[in-house]
């Protein structure tokens, strides 16, 4: 992807540089060609004809249109992930970012992953506004409290690389850096196995741990009953009470934990207690981790 | 003389030093010696001297907020930051935000130029409420003064933008101080555009019909329309974090409730057009300076009317850009994204005009046109560089970034400031009577060209390479850009310094301008220098079009000044 962002930067650099020239060129021809000689010199009559009038507001019409279609084509690609991407869970907050691998593994103001492989970023922030940016990577989203934003890269070459917040957020903003280490897959298998005393359980066990302590078995089981079964509902298309057709995506799913109320499934009545302010962003993802892996198997 | 002129002769009778007032050949008194008290100024109902007033205002405010620039790029010489706190570092870039945008780039050119200047090119006495331009001033003055305090009490580092959560939840600072400074002065704004609206529309001489105005009238109305029509959306958003901050009601903080990318939709369906409210009139001055400085009526006159007008009205459909990456649907993004190409069409056609009428002309390099030929270049590449910004999939790379900072900065700073100060030194003679050294006056334009260049260039190559914006310390590879930078600006801080004394030192010592220096065509140049109080001796009737400089070879014009006969009594 950086190299297509980049061909469009460069394309746009030519055009504004030959424009330049064109305009400053033609300004000082002008400007030399037809200086003042005398104090009471008149200038002279030119009719510029419709046609060029027409010329320089409709060519650069079509100049535009086509940029543009250039530009969202290429916004359009880099917002949807290749299949097969590695999902990674990032949060931000004031000012550090603090990654965690579904596997259990956590980093601060660093992210390792494999090359060769896209990694898909799902983000959230604990307090302002934040934007997780790589440079190298020419990939930038806000990464916004109360909701989810995605990400996706694909770290092409191994290294180490700038990560920075965009996003003005306080004091230390420019503090909340960290780097994203692009290891060959080998290595980063082997790093993602290894214990640094950062691991903790694999984010799907936990998921399943808090899920039993919640109690949200009592409700949703193996079938349909008080609410809706989960089995092999991350994915799928959801109809809601008000007929309307949703995804359950990891963002429905947030939603549908903290504020049960704001998307009703078909059939169910709004009984859900709202799990708002008494779950941390990472409880969440535990939890949604955790849903990921009810396939249409029975829960164990 | 009607009542409303004998209010204004006793209103102004501090003038107790009538002997020495000194008169022109017709006998009118002129604006500035028409009372020399203190309230002779602070009272007074004439659009001349309001806009000195609001000159000497704004010039403070900019001399400020270039402080505030000068210790940003003094602090960005070395890569971690060592010279301030990040905490102070945030509060001069907010600070310099807040004051050059809402206390000088908005205002500069409409209140005072365009207070100057409105009336007398249609050909009228006033402006249509003299009382409530005043009160403009005064507003203006109150919201700079909470501004200031908010400075003064320990400044806020939220940023210009004032981004929720952030403004209303978690930041330590005066939010409250300055966003009451800048909702009190958003009705300057508002009073002013209404002004020229009703001005522009009511109080045209006979036979000045809407095709014959000089294009800088058609960009006031321009900016007019959006200035009303805008700047309540901002006054209510203010209202709305002020409302969070201090009394919790959620509208913007996700934990209460409320939505953190509406304000940004709010901010930005203002500010966005906001910044055509800074930049529309500056292409209006550079049209009438390449008009007097070629001696030809501007090329495509009509399409350079029409164009102010399209950039007003598209200018309310793309703020929506600003968002790309802040959450914004995908389709949203893009219909926001195809209106701003849009813009570029009937900012080009501008450009195309400028160009076309320097052919042929009788082109002389005098300061102001000095300062449009600054203008047209720093604009182009200000311009080009918003299609990068416009194109979805690369703003994502360079969103948040220098890239952005300079990219405005060619727009604001090398365009509008560029148009002010060649708007400035255009007018002076006509403003104050005096004519400026003409050698400074080129030697400072040429200074200042070049410290932009310095400053900003850089910024772009920043960008490109990543480095966000609102840092207050960087990478260590990106430290020659920014000694580069900084090297500009401290260029381009002796260029504005130069013009700031030589313009002072000629209100003393400067040669008598007369009534037209540059032999320009207008009404304001039939008028005596400086204008006196009533402008007009009798209401002058407009039978040509504008610019209607006499040709090479067509006899069908006659030598002279634009025709104007007397109206009957």
């Amino acid at each position: 992807m950086a190299g297509a962002v980049d061909g469009l930067f460069w394309f746009l650099a030519a055009l504004s540089a030959a424009l330049s020239v064109l305009i400053f060129g033609l300004l000082i021809a002008f400007a030399i060609r037809y200086r003042r000689r005398a104090p009471g010199e008149r200038a002279g009559v030119a009719r510029i004809p419709l046609g060029l009038e027409l010329a320089w507001t409709f060519i650069p019409l079509g100049i535009v249109l086509a940029i543009f279609g250039w530009g969202a084509e290429l916004f359009i690609r880099q917002l949807t992930p290749p299949p097969g991407a590695m999902t990674v869970y990032a949060l931000g907050r004031q000012w550090m970012w603090e990654v965690q691998h579904l596997g259990g593994r956590r980093e601060i103001n660093e992210l390792h992953v494999p090359t060769g492989r896209p990694v898909r970023l799902i983000m959230t922030s604990e307090d302002v506004i934040h934007s997780f940016f790589v440079p190298a990577f020419r990939v930038k989203r806000d990464v916004l409290p109360g909701r989810y934003t995605t990400l996706w890269f694909d770290a092409v070459r191994a290294g180490e690389y700038h990560l920075f917040c965009a996003e003005y957020c306080g004091t230390k903003h420019s503090a909340m850096i960290g780097r994203i280490v692009a290891l060959p897959p080998e290595a980063f298998g082997t790093w993602l196995a290894r214990d640094e005393g950062d691991a903790g359980q694999p984010l799907a066990t936990a998921g399943e741990r808090l899920f039993g302590a919640l109690s949200c078995t009592t409700c949703h089981g193996r079938d349909d009953t008080r609410g809706p079964s989960l089995n092999g509902l991350f994915g799928r298309a959801v109809r809601l009470r008000d007929g309307s057709v949703t995804t359950a995506d990891e963002g429905y799913l947030r939603e549908s934990i903290l504020q049960p109320a704001a998307k009703v499934s078909a059939g169910f009545r709004d009984e859900m207690p709202p799990y708002q302010g008494r779950l941390s962003e990472l409880q969440v993802l535990q939890l949604i981790a955790y849903i990921q892996t009810l396939g249409a198997a029975a829960p164990p | 003389m009607t009542d409303a002129d004998a209010d204004a002769e006793t209103d102004t009778g501090t003038a107790t030093t009538a002997a020495t007032v000194t008169t022109d050949a017709a006998g009118a008194k002129s604006y500035l010696n028409a009372g020399f008290g203190v309230t002779s100024w602070l009272l007074t109902r004439d659009h001349k001297r309001i806009g000195i007033l609001f000159l000497v205002t704004l010039t403070l405010f900019f001399f400020v907020g270039g402080l505030f620039a000068v210790l940003m790029r003094i602090e960005l010489l070395t890569p971690p930051g060592e010279i301030f706190q990040s905490e102070t570092y945030n509060k001069l870039f907010t600070m310099h935000g807040v004051i050059m945008i809402f206390f000088f780039l908005i205002p500069s050119i409409p209140t005072v130029l365009g207070n100057f200047l409105i009336p007398i090119m249609i050909g009228a006495r006033d402006l249509a409420f003299p009382r409530l331009n005043l009160l403009s001033w005064y507003v203006f003055v109150a919201g700079g003064l909470f501004t200031l305090a908010a400075v003064v009490a320990g400044g806020v580092d939220t940023g210009w933008t004032f981004y929720t959560p952030y403004s209303s939840v978690y930041a330590n600072s005066r939010v409250v101080l300055a966003g009451v400074g800048v909702f009190i002065s958003g009705f300057s704004s508002i009073l002013t555009g209404l002004n020229f609206l009703t001005t522009i529309h009511t109080m045209r001489a006979p036979g000045l019909t809407w095709f014959r105005l000089p294009l800088f009238v058609w960009s006031i109305y321009a900016t007019s329309i959006i200035m009303v029509l805008g700047t309540p959306v901002i006054t209510i958003t203010l209202v709305l974090l002020l409302l969070e901050r201090t009394l919790q009601i959620g509208f913007f903080n996700p934990s209460l409730g409320g939505d953190p990318v509406l304000f940004q939709h709010l901010f930005w369906f203002y500010s966005h057009p906001a910044v055509y409210i800074m930049i529309l009139p500056g292409m209006g001055v550079i049209s009438e300076l390449i008009a007097a400085f070629t001696r030809k009526r501007v090329v495509g006159y009509p399409f350079i009317a029409f164009s102010s007008i399209a950039i007003a009205v598209l200018g309310f459909l793309v703020w929506g850009h600003h968002m790309f990456v802040a959450g914004q649907s995908v389709y949203a993004g893009m219909v926001f994204s195809l209106l701003s190409f849009l813009v570029a069409v009937p900012s080009g056609i501008k450009v195309f005009n400028w160009t076309a009428t320097l052919y042929k002309g009788s082109v002389s390099f005098q300061t102001p046109m000095l300062y449009a030929f600054g203008f047209i270049g720093l604009f182009t590449i200000g311009g080009l560089t918003g299609l990068f910004l416009a194109a979805m999939g690369l703003d994502i790379h360079v969103h948040d970034t220098y890239f952005v900072v300079a990219h405005f900065h060619y727009i604001m700073v090398g365009g509008m400031v560029m148009a002010f100060l060649g708007g400035i030194h255009f007018w002076w003679p006509k403003i104050t009577g005096k004519l400026y050294p003409e050698g400074w006056g080129r030697l400072s334009a040429l200074i200042i060209f070049v410290g932009f260049n310095l400053t900003f260039f850089p910024q772009f190559i920043l960008g490109y390479l990543g480095m966000p914006r609102r840092y207050h310390a960087y990478p260590e590879e990106l430290q020659i850009l920014n000694v580069l930078s900084t090297a500009g600006a401290s260029i381009l801080g002796v260029g504005y310094v130069i013009p700031l004394i030589y313009l002072f030192w000629s209100m003393r010592y400067g040669r008598t301008a007369g009534a037209n220096p540059w032999a320009a065509q207008g009404l304001e140049w039939q008028v005596p220098s400086p204008p006196p109080v009533d402008n007009f001796e009798t209401r002058p009737t407009v039978t040509d079009e504008a610019y209607a400089y006499p040709m090479r070879g067509d006899p069908a014009v006659q030598e002279g000044m634009r025709k104007t006969t007397e109206m009957p009594p």
